[in-house]
């Protein structure tokens, strides 16, 4: 027995200082070109949403994901590499679209991602292709009728999201319960796992389209630009997407995908998230 | 009954197929690996080398006792750190396989062990080295023994690939939650038919355990 | 790696705590259920015997973040509310309670039938029998299968983090999500439940050495 003891303290001893010295070393970024690997491929690889309604939802019937953010990336895609670029896309969640941006699974994010200051010091954005909010959904009898009601109740959020924190400068004594994803947030929602779920007005507003019975109730109480994420140190690739993020809002495709997506949403106003029109 | 009827229809139930699909191409390609490498670690560790031996039991025992949760996230998030990148299914193969490898080693080594140890010697003093010796006398007695445990270790895996949601997999688990994620009343009959689904697989695999095992007896 | 330790140490702590809070509590009652489902098996009813056979096969070929999953989503919308470490202790017991079931029965056949016989010939009941003779020596001998469970256990609860149940992983997702430190803090929560899971497993292996 004490043999086994001094083995098992052996153990964690020695993993302790494996842990400890890997910590240590910092992981180089991968230093390769971004826009040339683009260029080269004629392919850039998008980490997009597959759980949101009218940004980025995976179609049953044929397993491709489609939204306004799908459309808009394949748009840019197409500016920055010509007629013949390829948007691939991978499924990411506000869990796993950090890491992966950053491991380089994926070239760029653009996933209702809203541009914070703390998020800026691990990764760089483009400039804003979206103005969200953040907002509530609750049952349409829910007696919350704007954020600071949820103090002492219970609010839905999704893991890596920002608008948890936000929730907390509203409504200090609100419990928060962080679910993987969009889906099952809803889903937990409906369960009555919680008060009411936050998050940004547009994804809310998508989500209210499908599910009578559920509102979003009260003004929007923060602005959320959305930026497309992309890795530090890809300068080139950074302003590529912007100069192309330009030309798709000033050719006018970018009022046209608002429309197709957002024309006909209630609680949602398309007219405010206009551009250059 | 009409909700019934909607969740189950024909597009539904393929996408729900279509998981089951990625599911078992998991489980399969991850079990054959990992019985490949986990009767090479397996015998590694039963054969006492020196340190590897040692080395090659720490590895395994620390592996086999995190969930499989956290060696998911490790393959998907941390390996890219040391330049591999794999996408979505590959690291959900890769994950399993790292941790079923380290459970069929165990599995292996206690199979060895409940071979007659007067076997090993017989056939050495039979002028066999310690390889033929494990290879034509020991180890075939071992599987033999084995195929209860390593059946249910593979049930075992089918399961876990459900844990692969987490990254977006797009298996059983994640497409159900796909089809009741489009319509709150299909919750139920979505998870009666997920819960159908992966009965059927595992079932059927522990009948057929219990008929190979009858067999051989 | 320390910084980040210290830093996000009381979250760390809270997750470790309901983790052990959840796997204890699952573990308490699977071992009931689970000896009960055994008993059912073993009983001289037929009928008894297959609604234990049920139970047994039903929950131990699906998995586990089925069944935890409809108790998060689907029983509070029908039926109770109950929240997310309710859900995924309940999902816990009954899924270890089927294997503790199979580990148990396993126990009980393979105590001598002579002894129950010879038991019921002296004039005990078939409950007094088993209660008395046959039960303690089959957990004796089912004690390194039953350690082993405890810590499939703990490794599995780890699916409270799908259903936001505070547990070490759902801490583990928050913190790496908010610090972008991923791979550390993972390792970080691997190592604590380590220090759950090594030690029982070692124990395990000395006790299954011992009485061999």
């Amino acid at each position: 027995m004490m043999k086994r003891l001094k083995y098992l303290t052996l153990i964690f001893t020695s993993l302790l200082l494996a842990l400890v010295l890997s910590g240590c070393g910092s992981k180089p970024l991968s230093d390769q070109n971004v826009l040339t690997n683009a260029k080269e491929s004629k392919t850039i690889t998008w980490g997009v949403k597959a759980d949101t309604r009218l940004i980025g939802l995976i179609d049953v019937k044929d397993g491709k994901e489609k939204g306004f953010e799908i459309d808009l990336a394949k748009a840019i895609t197409k500016k920055m590499l010509g007629k013949d670029g390829k948007a691939k896309f991978v499924t990411v969640t506000s869990q796993s679209r950090i890491p992966l941006l950053k491991n380089g699974n994926i070239d760029a994010i653009i996933a209702t991602m809203t541009i914070t200051p703390e998020r800026q010091k691990t990764i760089d954005f483009s400039d804003s292709y979206f103005d969200a909010g953040q907002s509530i959904l609750v049952k349409e009898n829910s007696p919350i009728k704007k954020v600071e009601d949820l103090n002492d109740k219970t609010i839905i959020g999704v893991v890596g999201s920002n608008s948890v924190e936000n929730v907390k400068k509203f409504a200090p004594k609100a419990r928060v319960l962080q679910l993987p994803d969009y889906a099952q947030a809803l889903t937990a929602l409906k369960s009555g796992q919680g008060d009411a779920l936050t998050t940004d007005n547009v994804i809310l507003a998508g989500m209210a389209v499908n599910n009578p019975g559920y509102v979003l109730r009260g003004k929007a109480f923060t602005t959320e630009p959305y930026g497309i994420g992309v890795n530090k140190g890809q300068k080139d690739f950074r302003e590529a997407i912007n100069k192309a993020l330009s030309e798709v809002e000033k050719d006018g495709t970018y009022n046209k995908l608002i429309m197709k997506w957002f024309g006909n949403v209630p609680g949602f106003n398309y007219k405010e998230v206009l551009r250059h029109d | 009954m009409q909700n019934w009827m909607n969740a189950y229809s024909w597009v539904n139930i393929r996408f729900l197929l279509q998981g089951l699909e990625i599911t078992i191409l998991i489980s399969v390609v991850s079990v054959l690996l990992s019985f490949i490498i986990g009767s090479v670690l397996g015998i590694i560790r039963y054969s006492k080398i020196r340190y590897v031996s040692k080395i090659v039991g720490v590895i395994i025992d620390v592996i086999r006792n995190l969930p499989l949760l956290l060696i998911i996230f490790f393959v998907y998030f941390g390996l890219p750190a040391f330049g591999f990148k794999p996408d979505t299914i590959p690291a959900a193969i890769l994950a399993m396989t790292v941790f079923e490898s380290m459970m069929i080693a165990e599995i292996i080594r206690s199979g060895i062990m409940a071979v007659d140890i007067g076997q090993m010697e017989a056939s050495r003093s039979m002028g066999m080295t310690y390889i033929q010796a494990m290879w034509h006398v020991v180890l075939p007695q071992a599987y033999k023994k084995m195929i209860p445990a390593m059946v249910s270790q593979f049930i075992s895996l089918i399961k876990d690939t459900s844990l692969a949601t987490i990254i977006v997999v797009p298996e059983l688990m994640q497409h159900g939650q796909v089809v009741y994620g489009q319509n709150p009343n299909y919750i139920i009959p979505v998870f009666v038919m997920m819960a159908l689904m992966y009965f059927v697989v595992c079932y059927a695999l522990s009948l057929l355990s219990k008929y190979i095992d009858h067999k051989m007896a | 790696m320390i910084n980040l330790l210290t830093h996000n140490w009381s979250s760390f702590i809270t997750g470790f705590g309901w983790t052990v809070l959840s796997s204890v509590l699952a573990l308490f009652f699977s071992l009931i259920i689970g000896s009960l489902v055994a008993i059912l098996e073993v009983l001289p009813n037929k009928f008894f015997r297959i609604i234990g056979k049920i139970y047994v096969e039903i929950f131990r070929n699906i998995p586990l973040l089925v069944i935890t999953m409809f108790f998060y989503l689907v029983i509070p919308l029908y039926v109770v509310k109950i929240n997310g470490f309710t859900a995924g202790t309940i999902g816990l017991t009954i899924y270890t309670s089927a294997f503790i079931a199979e580990t148990v029965r396993a126990g009980i056949n393979s105590v001598d039938i002579g002894q129950m016989e010879a038991a019921r010939s002296q004039g005990m009941t078939f409950w007094q029998a088993m209660r008395y003779i046959v039960l303690p020596q089959a957990f004796k001998l089912v004690i390194p299968p039953l350690g082993n469970q405890f810590v499939n256990l703990v490794k599995n609860s780890s699916v409270l983090a799908f259903v936001a149940g505070f547990d070490l992983m759902y801490q583990g997702n928050a913190i790496a999500s908010q610090t972008f430190d991923t791979v550390n803090t993972y390792l970080i929560v691997g190592l604590f439940y380590l220090i759950i899971t090594l030690p029982i497993s070692y124990y395990m292996q000395y006790l299954e050495r011992k009485l061999a």
